[in-house]
């Protein structure tokens, strides 16, 4: 059977290449591996190597010849003992070219947030800081599931640098609490391979600034590798820490990550604000099948909140919580700003306008449908968050308010950020760049046109 | 002494015939698949990067000879030789390459990304030394569940200089993790030489500050390097903490198809391809052994060209994924 040598596509931008030149004649009886030509790519000149023995029959694209289309044919290969008529078929026979499937446009799926279950209403509750329910949500789940441990910086004999860990050595063993190197960009990609494994590894980052060194492996190992594999990787992983700005301790230590993380898909983010949040959303991070960042605040870690008090607490992520129902403005804020916005509404009403204060509690999947129905009913928005403006979790709240509620507004939404500078070292200065509640009064009442 | 130099001819005669022929067939099956896969790129058919391992077959074919059911393999984007030598199917394989529904991936993956948990191969991974903390998370699951396994993390001289190796060796040794670190030392990272990326170009030596056991393997004699796997394997397995091996290689082509590989001679290509081929070095020392006859020899290529000529042919047939593949295995249902 005769073999049609086609001009070959040699790096993946190439539609023509000129053949340069020849390094076989016909009649050369030629093996696999043997160099053919010498071809010029768009990039450069590269060696064609024959894939099958055989006989050279003829050679149809003369050396020099420029424009030679990928897939055209440029020579016949016979097999021994082969006649050279067979050539003449060979040329007639068509090319088989790739064929592009025009793809039709595939709108994406429904947003999940309706499959989500409806809160549990609890009617006992207990008093716990943040720091507490983080460690309960721990522990209930490594009771729970041997395949859960934690690792990270001090999390085992110095019980946590932030002291988040504490007893879990005790109970849980060397074993199950681990502590690392210093080396975020090792154990990230060590946890993700353990998941892989099918271990559930919970990685404390001592902060979210340190996970940066970490960055390739949150996001193109654990977040992607799910949907490279067709569906076979599944990466059940908790990163979690303090995120946002703690007290002065300046630029590198003091940044909100969630617009970061919020952008890939494959994660799944949350940023819990009381420690009814900590311990429920914590418990369900554990247990989702899915890498899920979890934003800590560190000044939240020592304020105590009501919290559940049932065997078996867990909320549901992807479900924001209304903390203050009000009708004519909506606040929508995460993690500390919670707490700001809350006492803002508390100023707002002592001037008659009564803010809706909506915790987002889970970053990505958002919300949209408690932030639309809420803006619908007040027609007016605010958005607060600690990380800086530009490309940040208001302004996706203001796109989605645009899409599903535009006719609702009486106002543009409105935005307050941290400013748009590195966090400063001086108190008054990082006071000035960061959102305060006096921040969050203006921008409500300006929606207001008060 | 581990470190294994010289031909393949002068390597203990204790390996089986019949394991020798195996070699010879895996390694065979990978240098034709990958023809193949350079025809097909050339025909259009498989896009973007593909890095093919033509030269390297005997250093995954003899590696993965040590590897028990339950093991772990992971490497880089160098990836096709990995996933035939842990037995993945050549037609997923070529159907992933041409971006089809049938390809490992569905054809979301392609060349660099490919998986299979059944038999233990866990990527294919497209960032250079990524792989080699995954794989020792991998063998810290191992360790954890203590389910007898280990994991094999191959990556190559240029990933070799790569910060996160030395974090994972230090874990690794650290906690005497079942960990095998294979560098793939094919003397070029892209186009840059080890020697002008590399201070210090005894990459097995790395190992040594970590308290690893160390070994340096001629990686174009498959037997050199099946032995060199027993030690090493056995070593591992005793709970002895992890190895690191130096196999001393060389890729024929470019670094990927559009790599002119301007930056080595003809004659150290033609020298290696004449003379350290792994794949003729094993033919002639199975027909001085009298272990095989050109009959046995011929049934062997012609076996290997069809289940080649299928895997390409299916993955021309097998068709495109479904345009709702484009919205599916973003996050598992929880």
């Amino acid at each position: 059977m005769t073999i049609q040598i086609l001009m070959p596509a040699l790096s993946p931008t190439m539609t023509e290449g000129k053949l340069a030149k020849w390094l076989v004649k016909e009649g050369d009886k030629i093996s696999s591996g043997k160099i053919l030509a010498e071809i010029e790519t768009d990039k450069a000149t590269m060696e064609l190597e024959a894939i099958d023995d055989g006989i050279v029959g003829r050679l149809l694209v003369s050396e020099g010849t420029e424009g030679v289309a990928v897939n055209h044919p440029i020579a016949v290969l016979l097999e021994e003992g082969e006649s050279s008529s067979s050539i003449k078929a060979a040329i007639a026979t068509p090319v088989s070219v790739p064929v592009q499937a025009k793809a039709a446009a595939s709108a994406a799926p429904a947003a999940p947030i309706a499959a989500s279950a409806p809160e549990t209403e609890y009617s006992k509750f207990k008093t716990q800081t943040v720091r507490e329910a983080l460690r309960d949500a721990m522990a209930e789940e490594m009771r729970r599931d041997g395949n859960v441990f934690l690792m990270g910086e001090e999390v085992a004999e110095y019980q946590g640098a932030y002291k988040i860990s504490q007893g879990l050595l005790d109970e849980f063993g060397a074993k199950r609490v681990i502590d690392t190197p210093i080396t975020e960009h090792g154990f990230a990609g060590l946890s993700v391979g353990a998941a892989f494994g099918g271990l559930r590894p919970i990685v404390e980052f001592m902060t979210f600034n340190f996970a940066m060194q970490a960055m390739d492996h949150i996001i193109n190992s654990a977040a992607k590798t799910l949907y490279m594999s067709g569906g076979q990787m599944g990466c059940p992983v908790v990163f979690r820490g303090p995120n946002g700005a703690a007290a002065r301790v300046g630029a590198q230590h003091s940044q909100c990550y969630a617009s970061w993380y919020a952008h890939i898909p494959g994660l799944k983010v949350l940023a819990p604000w009381s420690a009814a949040d900590a311990k429920g959303l914590l418990k369900a991070a554990i247990r989702d099948p899915n890498p899920v960042i979890f934003l800590e605040n560190e000044i939240l870690y020592g304020q105590s909140f009501q919290v559940p008090d049932a065997d078996d607490f867990v909320l549901p992520i992807g479900k924001a919580k209304i903390e203050r129902a009000g009708s004519h403005v909506t606040i929508v804020a995460f993690s500390i700003m919670v707490g700001k916005a809350l006492q803002a509404a508390e100023e707002l009403a002592k001037e008659g306008i009564e803010a809706e204060v909506i915790n987002l509690r889970s970053i990505r999947p958002l919300d949209t449908e408690t932030i639309v129905r809420s803006v619908q009913k007040t027609n007016r928005c605010v958005t607060v968050e600690e990380g800086w403006a530009m490309s940040g979790i208001g302004c996706e709240i203001g796109a989605q308010i645009m899409e599903h509620a535009f006719d609702y507004l009486d106002a543009p939404v409105a935005r307050v950020a941290g400013k748009d500078v590195p966090m400063p070292y001086a108190a008054n200065l990082e006071a000035l760049a960061l959102p305060q509640i006096a921040d969050i009064v203006a921008a409500a009442k300006s929606v207001c046109y008060r | 002494m581990a470190t294994k130099r010289g031909s393949t001819k002068a390597s203990n005669a204790s390996v089986e015939s019949k394991t020798l022929i195996q070699f010879y067939r895996d390694m065979l099956l990978i240098r034709r698949f990958e023809e193949r896969a350079g025809q097909l790129y050339g025909m259009g058919l498989i896009g973007g990067f593909c890095h093919l391992y033509i030269g390297q077959e005997a250093v995954v074919v003899g590696l993965q000879a040590c590897a028990k059911k339950g093991d772990s393999v992971i490497t880089s984007y160098r990836d096709h030789g990995h996933m035939l030598a842990c037995g993945m199917d050549p037609k997923g394989v070529m159907a992933e390459l041409t971006g089809r529904a049938g390809g490992y991936s569905k054809g979301k993956g392609g060349s660099m990304h490919m998986f299979s948990r059944e038999t233990g191969f866990y990527g294919g991974h497209g960032i250079v030394g990524a792989q080699v903390p995954i794989g020792t998370g991998l063998a810290f699951a191992h360790k954890y569940k203590n389910d007898g396994g280990i994991s094999f993390s191959y990556f190559g001289d240029g990933a070799a200089n790569q910060g996160q190796i030395y974090e994972s060796f230090n874990m690794a040794a650290l906690w005497k993790l079942p960990a095998i670190y294979v560098i793939e030392n094919n003397k070029y990272g892209m186009g840059t030489s080890v020697q002008r990326a590399s201070a210090s170009p005894e990459l097995a030596k790395r190992g040594e500050p970590f308290g690893m056991k160390t070994m340096s393997i001629d990686g174009m004699s498959v037997i050199a390097v099946y032995e060199a796997g027993q030690e090493a394997t056995a070593h591992v397995r005793a709970g002895k903490g992890p190895v690191l091996m130096e196999v001393n290689t060389y890729r024929y082509r470019g670094h990927s198809m559009s790599d002119p590989a301007k930056y080595r001679t003809k004659e150290e290509l033609q020298k290696m391809r004449e003379q350290f081929d792994p794949i003729d070095r094993l033919r002639a020392h199975l027909i001085e052994m009298k272990a095989i006859d050109e009959e046995t020899l011929k049934a062997i290529d012609k076996e290997i060209k069809d289940i080649v000529t299928e895997a390409a042919e299916f993955s021309q047939t097998s068709p495109e994924p479904d345009p709702s593949e484009l919205w599916t295995d973003i996050l598992v249902a929880a």
